[in-house]
């Protein structure tokens, strides 16, 4: 055999580049995502940490401290039941980010096997998901949640699992449509000729490659699902008294809003925040990961 | 034979990509299939993998029918026959290193033991030109040739005894090109290949086929040796595409007018509408492949004129691959 000049070293650069590894130098230059990302990590340690930052037992009454005004011993006043907002705030993380965080685990592990079903198998089955999946996408998400909370009874477990089942439509539509994009290249026809079985080129081949916008999909997912989560609470089909949950704490705090604002301005601010922060880590995940800047 | 194809046809919607092919390679040959863009060449690649099903007709494969392999089955045959895409910005998948791609045909088929895959990769990339450090990057690091490499070694992992080269160098550079024709050359002879080359590149398909057939619009027009087509060609497609080699000129009269719609081609034989010695019998019947060619009037044409033996393209590309030879050696 010819001996082949081995290809010159120098065409490739110096440092091993994953894919992955270039997405994060992407992201990292993105200030805002930086930032969102910073808040989001934050409110997660609060979370975590909450028995250790909350200055009060977020149950505790206290009659003599009622609808005090911040200040330096209660940093966010207490509430009508003389319990300090503050940490009710930090302990209503908790349910927050659980339920954003689990909720759309959740909704992943259903919506992708099934949407990547449907996009490699085709026919009748890709006919029928695709059906079922735009019948629970033409009902509002937020409809279907409480619908679906209402139905499973008033708990947080319960509001998380309707909330995993809402969210899990927009999953399926999008690994379907990723996985029928795939399906149409070289790679996945190359992978096919070598002999790689059905489950093999969903798990090993599509997956990997779609992974990118459904990383995306579920960070913003995540900012609905802590909406979400908060309007359950709200009408008082998710965490239940007197366990604290920002979505409660503004429904009792509609009542005082002229007396006491603080009850309602605090976790509405957390709410607020924790939500733009997962929309601008999404935003900049989208950015990183675009597949049309890979190659800069 | 290691392939016969017997009368396959496959139609998407109202296109006839192909239309009746009975074409067979015997083992070690090397078969170029050649014609127009959208001629089903590509088409007709996939049907004989099976990697698209055909409305009628039967693949067989070493003895084998395809036709009647179980999808496992089928699978398992893949170790056997594999394919070269021709784009090798698209053949590889993006989220694989060089390392995973080149194992996996290993790992599917069991060839080595696992904890032998690493070593054989290696062994696989130095045969094809690379080296095995390279094996832990991402395709996006290499170049088209590089790549084009890596693609090769991929389909020639698990030892295949049939391989089918889609257009495998005409979307690289020139001067790579001539590299990766003397690779695929050597790995023919070397590993004594079935090889299938899809090409609408003369110049390549003269200087490594042994037989050459000549497709258009689904059709197989004429078939035979490499030297008996390129010297006498016979019938009056291959003598136009011949023709249109450029610098080749006054061989043939050029063709005239655009390629028929697939989806509508004409009665009898598909080329009588650009064909300068069509007669009556040949808007009304098509001609079969009789004796290597497919046409009413093969006895009657005026003899051709010889494709000049250094034409262009191949007197190109036998310089380039001298230079590289040459490269190799200093």
């Amino acid at each position: 055999m010819n001996a082949i000049p081995p290809e010159p070293l120098a065409t490739a650069p110096a440092v091993r580049q994953s894919p992955m590894r270039l997405a994060l130098r992407r992201f990292l230059r993105h200030r805002l995502a930086v930032a969102g990302l910073v808040i989001v990590v934050l409110f997660v340690l609060g979370a975590a940490l909450a028995p250790l930052i909350a200055t009060a037992d977020p149950n505790a009454t206290s009659w003599s401290a009622i609808r005090r005004e911040p200040s330096a011993t209660y940093f966010f006043g207490t509430d009508e039941n003389g319990r300090d907002v503050f940490s009710r705030v930090i302990w209503g993380a908790r349910a927050s980010l659980a339920a954003g965080f689990l909720s759309v685990a959740v909704a992943l592990f259903i919506g992708v096997p099934i949407g990547l079903l449907a996009g490699l198998a085709g026919g009748w089955v890709d006919a029928l998901i695709s059906r079922i999946a735009d019948a629970m996408l033409s009902v509002p998400f937020l409809i279907l949640a409480i619908a679906l909370a209402a139905f499973l009874g008033p708990a947080l477990e319960n509001a998380m699992i309707a909330i995993a089942i809402s969210a899990s439509p927009v999953f399926v539509r999008l690994s379907r449509g990723m996985a029928l994009e795939a399906n149409a290249t070289d790679w996945v026809e190359a992978a096919r000729a070598l002999g790689n079985p059905p489950w093999r080129l969903g798990l090993l081949h599509v997956l990997p490659n779609i992974i990118p916008p459904l990383l995306v999909q579920a960070t913003l997912s995540i900012a609905e699902a802590i909406i979400a989560e908060a309007s359950l609470s709200f009408l008082g089909l998710g965490q239940q008294p007197p366990a604290p949950s920002w979505g409660s704490m503004l429904n009792s705090a509609q009542r005082f809003l002229t007396q006491a604002p603080w009850l309602a301005i605090f976790p509405g601010l957390a709410i607020f925040l924790v939500v733009l922060a997962f929309n601008l880590v999404g935003d900049g995940l989208r950015d990183a990961l675009d597949p049309r800047s890979e190659k800069r | 034979m290691m392939l016969a194809l017997e009368d396959v046809a496959r139609r998407f919607g109202t296109v006839r990509a192909v239309d009746g092919v009975t074409l067979s390679v015997a083992q070690g040959q090397v078969l170029a299939v050649v014609g127009e863009s959208g001629c089903g060449k590509s088409t007709l690649g996939r049907l004989a993998l099976r990697l698209i099903e055909p409305d009628r007709g039967r693949i067989r494969f070493a003895g084998e029918d395809l036709g009647k392999l179980s999808p496992r089955a089928l699978r398992a045959r893949r170790r056997d026959m594999q394919l070269i895409f021709q784009d090798p910005f698209g053949s590889l998948d993006p989220r694989m290193t060089v390392e995973q791609a080149v194992a996996e045909p290993l790992i599917l088929h069991n060839i080595v033991p696992r904890a032998k895959v690493r070593e054989r990769v290696a062994e696989m990339l130095t045969r094809v030109g690379l080296r095995p450090e390279l094996a832990t990057r991402w395709p996006h690091e290499f170049s088209g040739g590089q790549r084009q490499r890596i693609a090769i070694a991929r389909a020639l992992a698990s030892g295949p005894k049939l391989v089918i080269g889609d257009e495998p160098v005409s979307a690289l550079d020139v001067s790579v090109q001539a590299q990766v024709v003397n690779l695929l050359q050597d790995l023919i002879r070397d590993l004594g290949l079935t090889f299938i080359l899809i090409s609408h590149d003369l110049g390549v398909v003269r200087h490594i086929a042994d037989r050459v057939a000549v497709m258009y619009l689904g059709r197989i027009v004429e078939e035979g040796t490499t030297a008996a087509i390129f010297t006498a060609p016979r019938h009056p497609y291959t003598r136009a595409l011949l023709a249109a080699v450029p610098g080749q000129g006054g061989g043939a009269p050029p063709l005239e007018g655009d390629v028929p719609s697939p989806s509508n081609p004409p009665p009898g034989c598909h080329f009588h509408t650009r064909c300068p010695f069509a007669e009556a019998i040949c808007r009304v019947e098509s001609p079969a492949l009789e004796g290597g060619v497919a046409c009413h009037l093969a006895d009657r044409l005026p003899p051709a004129v010889a494709m000049a033996e250094a034409e262009p393209g191949g007197a190109r590309l036998a310089r380039l691959q001298e230079f590289f030879k040459d490269g190799a050696r200093a």
